[in-house]
């Protein structure tokens, strides 16, 4: 209990709640801001830690990033770019209820649920951290390749219309994910000589291509300019949100649970919880046909999964020293430089500051909620701004975006080539969801495979040979062949019957 | 980023001043604008940390911001390029690693040494071999001699295929006198991907350096076997070098240093040079180097130099025994 004291009194030390409060104002802003991804706030923050004390200089990391995940939510429901890789997800959902003028509504949710996520994450974090941590030793690459074919199969539930198309929207991405040196030969693919395409397609200015310049061209192409892009706005942010809680219990906890623990994994990250949890909500949902559409279901369980995941993405960091993101990479480094070093010690040596770490995560969560609020109300004049002076303007982000992630025009071009294949495919039917999932999941997937094959010496036995990736696999398989096996099940007491 | 728009911003400006206001006058002492700095990795690493380190220390000798970038991605190849494709002018500089005595022995690129002006080395970390804390093995030799009485049974990771620490365990196999195909190479992202799958007994041994393992070490589910080095590393008297254990004479380790484009001229080499000796032996790069676990080795640029072209020889052997030239 002493600790717990200790760390409160560390934490409500009025320096570090202003440093809370500062780093949270500039991680709102940088998610806001298409392309500039957490990632970017704390890389950006890193030169003004140096002048911190420990406890201050994580906490400023934990709530610029937890911000940026929330804010990444703005531009995806005003304007369909999601503002980071995380929001993704459901950012179909948000645009379409921002155009019903339920903007506010919409973003309310994301707001929710981020602060419902983040808290239950941060619960775990403090409770159970050393035990999690063993568990993401289980993992060696047979569960992350089962892990990702887990994480392929949710296309099937996430892209909306003919399953065809959205195979075919899947191996397109899987496809471009392809491109680039491959790590376990070492081989370069469809580089054509081009030494920027050998770093393979930047995920970032994939995204904001498929999903921003897409909505730029069709509006471009649209017979109509009408003056304002959405229906003027007629819901606030927090109201009916208590009612939305009731409702969508389930999926907030059981999209809390799914980002921590996806969190924990290193390596899966954020983005790949938001889409899990977004395809458990719809598979389980009463009402999954109302999916993409601008229901609230998926985006209050991908809405917490994202901001839950940032707290689990903490634990093997903590523990082992692991970073499981390039953000906590970051983070470990900013320890160490305080003579911190992360292990199981830093729980017996330095406990009070663990525990004050720990709760800084109830504090930026919490202060999420205010903070969120006035960053809602603000970005209000963005849908009361005419279509086409905000057009241009999305045009810029788009470009200073892609640009900003690989510091070349490069950036931009894989913006504006896979913004005009995301309009061709949108154009006749195909989702994009699904190849955005394949550009995230596809080089987890072939990595782990061919490391998993090289490892097993070919045999396929591999796969399945160890108690974690044995469950797994079977789980897969299952998941695959239930819809056949109850068929065959039907015809066969069918035809008993027919014989009886 | 934003530093960097703000960059282009006062690039602009000052562009426009020169043009504008001051053609007649003489040309101010380089530098005369910001320095644009490339790092061929990923934001969050060890050459990414080190770099902005050095990077924030030399903008205080320089007097003009020194700004890094990351440009990552194809192993290496799109920074190195970058650097390499720059205007020689001084304006221009970056991060060179290991990789660049290795990427065109692998056929991935023409670049090679020359096509750098060095300015200075900075750090060196040796290889060392690690196994899992519950590992039967306590000595090198120990799996060595196992590895000879099974082959292709235990596996190896560390890095992806052709890195410098496949180099380093396929190197060992084939200067024991075995096939590097006796421990088969598990490519992976990098050393902390290939620890997590040593750990979660994945693959028998990691190849890495020590202060990418030492966090594990320390959490008790790591254990070193021996470090490729002349010497012992300095606070470490116990962890054996390859060489005392084993009698294999090779020393591979990960290097970075500075450079520019081929061709720089000789006043600003000589500016970059003078700042960057003076940041390196600055307390705060050496507390840093130390508190991180990484190396400080110095060579200035004609060393590092001759140091590029060595090590370009001898990596280029190593490949080649190790079959991984194309």
């Amino acid at each position: 209990m002493d600790h717990i004291f200790n760390a409160l009194m560390m934490v409500a030390d009025p320096a570090v709640l202003g440093i809370i409060l500062g780093a949270s104002v500039f991680g709102l802003f940088i998610g806001a801001i298409p392309g500039l991804s957490a990632t970017m706030a704390t890389a950006l923050l890193v030169p003004l830690t140096f002048f911190m004390d420990p406890l201050p200089a994580i906490a400023a990391i934990v709530s610029a990033v937890a911000m940026a995940i929330f804010a990444g939510d703005i531009p995806g429901a005003m304007l369909r770019i999601p503002g980071t890789p995380a929001s993704a997800a459901y950012v179909d959902d948000a645009y379409q209820m921002t155009s019903r003028g339920q903007a506010e509504r919409a973003l309310g949710i994301g707001l929710v649920s981020s602060v419902f996520g983040g808290i239950v994450g941060a619960i775990i974090l403090t409770t159970c951290a050393p035990y999690l941590a063993e568990f993401a030793f289980q993992f060696s690459t047979v569960e992350y390749f089962w892990l990702a074919v887990l994480g392929l199969s949710c296309s099937v539930i996430i892209s909306r219309g003919s399953p065809v198309k959205g195979l075919i929207a899947l191996l397109i991405g899987l496809f471009i994910s392809t491109i680039g040196i491959d790590v376990t030969a070492g081989f370069p693919r469809f580089t054509y000589g081009s030494v920027d395409l050998m770093g393979g397609v930047s995920f970032i200015p994939a995204m904001i291509g498929m999903f921003a310049m897409t909505e730029i061209l069709r509006f471009a192409m649209a017979a109509s300019h009408d003056t304002s892009s959405v229906p003027k706005s007629n819901s606030t942010v927090y109201g009916g949100q208590w009612k939305m809680v009731r409702e969508n219990k389930g999926n907030l906890a059981s999209g809390s649970l799914i980002g921590t623990v996806i969190g924990i994994l290193p390596g899966a990250g954020s983005d790949i919880a938001a889409w899990v949890a977004y395809a458990v909500a719809k598979k389980f949902s009463r009402t999954p046909e109302k999916f993409g559409t601008g229901h609230p279901e998926g985006l209050a369980a991908a809405g917490a999964a994202n901001n839950a995941s940032l707290s689990g993405v903490w634990i093997p960091a903590l523990v082992f020293g692991i970073p499981g993101d390039s953000i906590t990479a970051i983070a470990i480094g900013v320890l160490f430089m305080k003579g911190i070093t992360p292990g199981p010690m830093v729980f017996v040596q330095q406990a009070d500051l663990t525990y004050a770490i720990f709760m800084t995560f109830f504090v930026a969560n919490l202060l999420l909620l205010v903070l969120g609020y006035f960053a809602i109300r603000g970005a209000r004049f963005v849908v009361r701004t005419p279509a086409k002076l905000l057009m241009p303007v999305i045009l810029l982000f788009c470009m200073v975006g892609s640009f900003a992630i690989t510091n070349s025009v490069f950036g931009i071009a894989v913006m504006l080539a896979l913004g005009i294949i995301g309009f061709l495919m949108e154009e006749n039917g195909f989702p994009i969801a699904p190849t955005i999932l394949g550009i995230v999941i596809g080089p987890m997937l072939e990595d782990n495979f061919m490391a998993t094959m090289i490892k097993s010496d070919g045999s396929i036995v591999g796969f399945f040979d160890r108690p974690v990736a044995g469950t797994l696999g079977a789980f897969t398989v299952l998941i695959w062949t239930l819809p056949l096996i109850m068929l065959l099940v039907r015809r066969l007491t069918r035809q008993s019957k027919v014989g009886a | 980023m934003l530093r960097n728009l703000l960059t282009l911003g006062l690039g602009i400006t000052a562009f426009a001043a020169g043009t504008g206001f001051m053609t007649d006058a003489a040309r101010a002492e380089y530098p005369e604008r910001p320095i644009t700095w490339i790092v061929p990795w990923g934001a969050g690493g060890g050459t990414d940390a080190t770099s902005r380190m050095l990077a924030g220390l030399m903008e205080k000798e320089l007097g003009v911001p020194v700004n890094v970038v990351n440009r990552d991605g194809g192993s290496g190849v799109v920074g190195h390029s970058a650097i390499a494709n720059a205007k020689p002018d001084g304006y221009t500089i970056g991060t060179v690693t290991v990789e660049i005595t290795m990427m065109h022995h692998a056929g991935l690129t023409a670049l090679n040494p020359t096509n750098y002006t060095p300015i200075g080395l900075f750090n060196a970390d040796p290889a060392a071999f690690h196994v899992r804390a519950d590992s039967k093995f306590d000595t090198l030799t120990a799996f060595l001699a196992d590895a000879k009485a099974e082959p292709g049974k235990m596996k190896s990771s560390g890095t992806g295929q052709g890195g410098i620490w496949h180099l380093a365990m396929a190197g060992l196999l084939s200067e024991d006198g075995l096939s590097p195909s006796t421990v088969p190479w598990v490519p992976s992202k990098g050393s902390a991907a290939g620890l997590q799958d040593l750990v979660s007994g994945g693959v028998d041994i990691v190849a890495c350096s020590y202060p990418e393992a030492a966090s594990l070490i320390a959490a008790g589910k790591v254990k070193p076997l021996a470090v490729m080095s002349e010497e012992p590393l300095p606070g470490l008297p116990d962890l054996p070098t390859v060489k005392s254990e084993t009698g294999v004479d090779l020393m591979v380790a990960s290097w970075r240093g500075v450079a520019g484009p081929a061709g720089l001229p000789d006043e600003a080499v000589a500016k970059l040079s003078s700042a960057m000796e003076a940041a390196y032996n600055s307390d705060e790069f050496t507390a840093f180097m130390s508190e991180r676990g990484f190396g400080k080795v110095w060579l200035d640029g004609p060393a590092f130099g001759a140091f590029m072209a060595k090590a370009d020889a001898a990596n280029g052997k190593v490949m080649q025994a190790a079959g991984l030239v194309k």
